[in-house]
């Protein structure tokens, strides 16, 4: 299998220099790989620094030291010490992020929000378009909202434009924070399809999982956060 | 234009034309003329005023001629001069006067224009300038004119090589009043860029569905400058274009001169899609029925009545001297409004 | 949206483009002994945004002077590479730069009526740059005025009024539009939103978005507004007394920002 992700001896803190320097160790040495078609879930308490972890994968946090290797077009990348424009690339390539909150961009249609990571890709845009749909009729969406701005949709419904946006076209490597906090079963059980469908294409996943039931019917495997805090 | 024909008379009161009459004496050895006459020429020189022949002296006419050379070299490009004081207000055909002024010599014939017409009285006045301080001769006929002072006219008749043409200009400047700092607007000219000068004919036809400029229509000069052609009617316009005659633009108050020389393009800007045209009429000169002439439209009565006829006076006279009779020429040789000249 | 036009230049290559647009390299300015910016250094690729961020009086301003080519900075240089060779923008003649700044650049300033001929129509100030240009079709001028005007969502029939007569909103979309038409390769905007209301800023921010992205321009954005800089840039310059303290991918310094300066002002804002 491919390795997608190779993460050598990360660490993390944050110093909060208005707060008079104050250092905020998150953790230490943390080592691992993630190979294609695989679902590492990280596991740990509140606090454990899980977010922080996935952010640094996702190139939005700098870890304080380490490397990770992501493999973008075919050839191991750090993302940790590439230029913006690689990061950027890798983003719109390779990774993807799955947060628990849409980052609404006003006058933007769901429809539009969901086709525009089709298009970025090249697709020509009647198809974009019904894939969007189909994704949208999927997770229940209705049918009214489809052509609104999300801006006033309520929070279930602003997360399923979310993940329908993240799954129309899977990336490479999909890293999912929470994904599943506001929906009810029916659209849960969706989203852990959505998953499973992914990573049968390859998709190589990490994510957080709050929701018990939804953890165990994604993971292949879990990585212990709370592990890597002894020394920081 | 009302203040064109009410302009009050610049020629220079009597004790000046004594002078003159010795003028041609003085001048006709050289062109350039000696200076103010000393003493001896007649003997009472202390009471007699010494103007130079053709009132400005010599210097100053050597700086005006190097001006002119300049603005030969570079046709359509403003040359700044030291405008001088003249015995009338800038604004009055001061550019053109020290023009005429700096080329003139005893042996040429001068014709003055003014609307078109050689009777007006800022024709007549500075016609007997010339009379009195260049003692030169002077005609109405365009072909025996071997300088040409004008305002707001091209003559109809053509051109012949070696006339020159003098223009008098209000406004030398065609990016004035879309560009008001001078800095920017020598540099626009330096570099061409024009794209400013075609926004406003744009304005013109997004706004009336055709350029409105009738006069002082900008012209691109050998294909590099903009040039203001001064007040003259678009109509004119492509009587500059190739014209064997060397014509120079003199703004006095603005103290800029440019000039064509003979056989140089002159290019009327425009629109691909909305070439330039010039005006037209739709009947011909109520007096010699001439169809190609720039019409003037003349009230005759205070009952509504008005006829067309030839701005350009010469013209229309020569016209119905060679026997072309328009429409309403017998009603207006009956009203005493024109001498029937006999073929 | 264009989506045609997004697929044709597609990210993909953008990032694959081996030579940057601009090339900045120790560029400062000084007023007297006071200190305008100094030592900024940065490359900017085809497609790329960047936002210079920081308060009032940080030298972002100054700094967008100097790079923009309207005012010549003491030290340092700034290459633009248009097509081939790259060009020292304030080595090269005066009318050389001048070209440049009404072709391959763009700057659309705070206030509207710094970029527009408030003094002609809609029309006319879209079609300026396309008659400096050469342009000398009169239906081919306008049609395109059109299309811009409704690009940047004027209703064709205000193409023949004049900016005077537009909101503030509507004469900032004016100038976004009179400077694009020329198809610029890089574009510079002082505060484009500065001044006018939420939800009139709200739909510029989205329509310069939609725009950057469909066009594939490079862009530099000075702003003081974080939000403005989360929605529209990709990298961020942080600016304090002239310096640059920190520059980086645009969320990386939000969400993380290393500086005390920066910490200062991401914690300072309610919610970006």
């Amino acid at each position: 299998m491919t390795t997608m992700i190779h993460v050598e001896n990360v660490a993390k803190a944050f110093t909060l220099h208005n707060q008079g320097g104050v250092r905020l160790p998150v953790f230490d040495n943390v080592n691992f790989s993630v190979a294609a078609g695989e679902a590492l879930v990280l596991a740990g308490a509140s606090g454990a620094g899980k977010s922080s972890l996935l952010r640094i994968l996702y190139g939005n946090y700098r870890p304080t030291s380490g490397t990770i290797a992501i493999t973008h077009a075919g050839r191991p990348i750090d993302i940790v010490s590439a230029v913006p424009r690689t990061v950027l690339d890798i983003r719109r390539r390779t990774l993807g992020f799955v947060s628990q909150f849409l980052r609404v961009i006003p006058r933007v249609s769901a429809l539009d929000i969901i086709s525009d990571p089709l298009l970025a890709r090249g697709v020509p845009a009647e198809e974009a378009s019904e894939r969007a749909k189909a994704m949208l009729a999927r997770l229940n969406l209705p049918q009214r909202l489809w052509n609104l701005a999300p801006a006033t949709f309520s929070g279930g419904e602003q997360q399923r434009v979310n993940i329908a946006r993240s799954f129309v076209d899977p990336s490479p490597i999909l890293l999912i924070d929470e994904p599943t906090a506001s929906l009810d079963a029916a659209n849960r059980d969706v989203v852990v399809q959505l998953i499973a469908e992914a990573r049968a294409k390859g998709s190589a996943i990490v994510g957080i999982f709050h929701d018990e039931a939804v953890r165990e019917a994604v993971a292949t495997r879990y990585l212990d956060i709370t592990d890597f805090r002894k020394a920081a | 234009m009302m203040t064109a024909q009410t302009i009050l008379s610049p020629h220079p009161e009597e004790p000046r034309s004594g002078v003159s009459k010795d003028a041609p004496a003085r001048s006709e050895t050289s062109f350039e003329t000696k200076p103010p006459a000393s003493p001896q020429d007649e003997g009472c020189g202390e009471t007699k005023p010494a103007y130079n022949y053709a009132y400005l002296d010599e210097q100053t006419k050597r700086m005006i001629r190097r001006a002119l050379l300049k603005a030969v070299a570079v046709p359509g490009y403003q040359v700044p001069f030291g405008s001088r004081e003249m015995p009338l207000a800038r604004g009055w055909g001061t550019g053109g006067i020290q023009i005429t002024a700096a080329i003139i010599g005893p042996d040429d014939t001068l014709k003055v224009i003014d609307q078109g017409a050689d009777d007006t009285t800022n024709a007549v006045s500075i016609r007997r300038f010339f009379q009195q301080t260049a003692a030169v001769k002077t005609t109405e006929a365009t072909d025996e004119a071997t300088i040409i002072q004008t305002r707001h006219r091209i003559p109809e008749a053509p051109l012949n090589p070696g006339q020159i043409m003098v223009y008098q200009v209000p406004m030398p400047e065609p990016l004035r009043k879309l560009e008001p700092r001078e800095a920017e607007t020598r540099k626009m000219h330096a570099w061409a860029e024009y794209g400013l000068m075609q926004v406003k004919l744009y304005e013109n036809i997004a706004r009336f569905g055709e350029v409105t400029t009738t006069y002082d229509y900008p012209v691109l000069v050998n294909g590099r400058y903009i040039m203001a052609p001064s007040p003259i009617p678009k109509f004119d316009n492509p009587k500059m274009h190739m014209s064997p005659s060397l014509q120079l633009f003199g703004a006095g108050r603005e103290k800029r001169i440019y000039a064509l020389p003979p056989h140089t393009s002159v290019k009327s800007l425009d629109f691909d899609d909305h070439p330039f045209r010039i005006q037209s009429w739709t009947e011909p000169c109520g007096l010699c029925g001439a169809g190609d002439s720039y019409l003037d439209e003349v009230i005759t009565d205070d009952h509504g009545g008005r006829m067309f006829v030839c701005s350009d006076s010469h013209h229309c006279e020569t016209r119905r001297g060679q026997g072309h009779r328009g429409a309403m020429l017998a009603d207006a040789s009956a009203l005493h409004l024109v001498e029937e000249t006999k073929p | 949206m264009n989506a045609h036009v997004n697929a044709d230049m597609s990210p993909l290559d953008i990032a694959l483009d081996p030579q940057p647009l601009l090339s900045v390299a120790g560029v400062g300015r000084f007023y007297g002994e006071r200190i305008g910016c100094q030592g900024v250094s940065f490359d900017l690729w085809p497609g790329e945004v960047l936002g210079i961020v920081g308060e009032s009086g940080s030298g972002k301003s100054t700094l967008l002077r100097c790079l923009a080519g309207i005012d010549r900075p003491d030290e340092g240089e700034v290459l633009f590479r248009g097509s081939g060779e790259p060009l020292d923008i304030y080595s090269v003649a005066e009318q050389e730069r001048r070209r440049l700044m009404r072709t391959a650049w763009g700057i659309v300033h705070q206030n509207p009526r710094d970029g527009l001929r408030m003094d002609v129509s809609a029309g006319g100030n879209v079609g300026e740059r396309l008659m400096d240009r050469g342009d000398r079709h009169y239906g081919k001028i306008r049609e395109r005025a059109l299309d811009w005007l409704s690009r940047v969502e004027i209703t064709e029939d205000r193409i023949d009024d004049r900016p005077r007569q537009f909101s503030g909103g509507m004469q900032q979309r004016l100038q976004i539009a009179r400077v694009l038409v020329s198809e610029p390769k890089l574009v510079f905007m002082d505060e484009p939103t500065g001044g006018l209301d939420v939800s009139v800023q709200a739909r510029l921010l989205d329509l310069l978005r939609v725009l950057v992205r469909d066009l594939g321009l490079a862009a530099i954005i000075v702003t003081h507004d974080l939000a403005v800089a989360r929605l529209l840039t990709d990298r961020l310059m942080v600016m304090k007394d002239g310096r640059v303290v920190e520059q980086g991918l645009t969320d990386q310094v939000l969400d993380d920002p290393h500086h005390a300066y920066t910490q200062l002002l991401t914690s300072a804002v309610l919610s970006v």
